[in-house]
């Protein structure tokens, strides 16, 4: 599976998650207040240059706004409406720098790392008897199952396509569960038969 | 929690990322609106699993898109979406999968179809949009009536979704009773 990271060696990237996510969680709740255009006008300055900063294809990582692009035109057109152009401006803004400034943890964080940073917040699980490596064997999981339903979804799709003539149908999402769910009980089947996630306690390995 | 819970729960994260990902021709177009099939993930992910494993899966879901996996209709992920205007949408997601289940629980005596018609009605499009709404204003500093305005186009393909979720859900209690944990 595909991630937003960029390989690189850029001082961001050495950073360490945990300060990056801090630094993060501050900056937007400082910047969610905000509506003066020069301050807002700085921090994409700022935000700007660190993505310069991060070396080659740093620039090209800005197209984490284009999916957005037409959301931000719909939000700045409501503002206008009543002729506050100016204030659709201002929002429009702070949610390009509050992005893009999200955006620039998961664009120098590795998953792995991100998952290892993040791995302590379930320690509150073994009050339940329940190890914290479960949610990190659930990712793999989920990892492992996205393409593989992909391709059951796509085999469904060309047979039908090759019967009826049209591309795809809301019709096939019956199928396509109840091949999947089959897949995944084996799944499960095979995983008791390994031991289970129960054997994960103690200095087991994923 | 047994291992199939688990490998369930991780199936319906899965799935809700693969319906994301599927072309969105995957569901009839109402008025030149792109419907995305990824709250059709969350509605049978609460009607299936139940309140708790189902509201587990949304998690998981966000948790990987949190984690960085770009999952999100449009190829979006990572941490921006979360401060992006459909962050009141990402909150109500759990929830919804939460009321959808906790629907298919509370009524036992009813149909298939009618009761997941109804829990996906109300967790996947009531509850979506009491969360998703504000979020939009919050985020995009918008009044209230005017954030209800720009997400209204999306209703439309939600109430598909309901009738889709409707229908699988009665195909599956069908082929593979076991696997409509919510009423096990």
């Amino acid at each position: 599976m595909i991630s937003l990271y960029l390989p690189g060696q850029s001082w961001l990237h050495r950073c360490s998650v945990r300060l990056k996510l801090v630094v993060l969680a501050i900056a937007s709740v400082l910047i969610l207040p905000v509506s003066d255009l020069v301050l807002l006008g700085a921090a994409l300055a700022v935000v700007l240059s660190l993505y310069v900063s991060l070396g080659s294809g740093g620039l090209r990582q800005l197209k984490a706004l284009k999916p957005l692009t037409s959301l931000l035109v719909i939000i700045f057109f409501l503002h206008g409406i009543t002729g506050n152009w100016h204030e659709g401006f201002v929002a429009v803004l702070r949610l390009v720098v509050m992005v893009l400034l999200a955006n620039l943890v998961s664009v120098t964080t590795r998953m792995d790392d991100m998952m290892e940073a993040v791995l302590p917040l379930f320690s509150p699980l073994r009050l339940f008897g329940m190890s914290q490596k479960k949610p990190a064997l659930a990712v793999t999981l989920v990892l492992r199952f996205a393409p593989v339903l992909l391709s059951v979804y796509a085999s469904l799709r060309e047979a039908f396509q090759a019967r009826s003539g049209r591309r795809t149908s809301w019709r096939l999402m019956a199928p396509f569960l109840l091949q999947s769910l089959i897949m995944s009980e084996n799944v499960a089947e095979a995983l008791s038969a390994r031991g289970g996630a129960a054997g994960l306690g103690g200095n087991a390995k994923l | 929690m047994n291992d199939r819970s688990l490998v369930q729960i991780a199936f319906y994260a899965a799935l809700i990322a693969a319906l994301g990902l599927l072309p969105k021709v995957a569901i009839p177009l109402m008025g030149g609106v792109p419907i995305t099939a990824q709250t059709l993930g969350i509605m049978l992910a609460g009607v299936m699993l139940g309140p708790i494993r189902g509201a587990l899966a949304v998690l998981l879901f966000l948790f990987l898109l949190a984690l960085g996996a770009p999952i999100l209709a449009g190829g979006r992920g990572g941490l921006g979406v979360f401060v992006s205007p459909s962050v009141g949408f990402l909150i109500s997601w759990p929830i919804g999968a939460f009321v959808a289940g906790f629907i298919m629980n509370k009524t036992p005596g009813m149909s298939v179809l009618p009761a997941a018609a109804i829990a996906a009605a109300v967790g996947g499009v009531g509850v979506v949009y009491l969360f998703g709404i504000p979020g939009v204003a919050l985020m995009a500093d918008l009044p209230l009536a005017k954030a209800a305005i720009g997400s209204a186009v999306y209703i439309p393909g939600d109430l598909i979704k309901v009738a889709i979720t409707a229908v699988v859900a009665q195909t599956v209690a069908r082929g593979l009773p076991r696997a409509l944990m919510s009423r096990a």
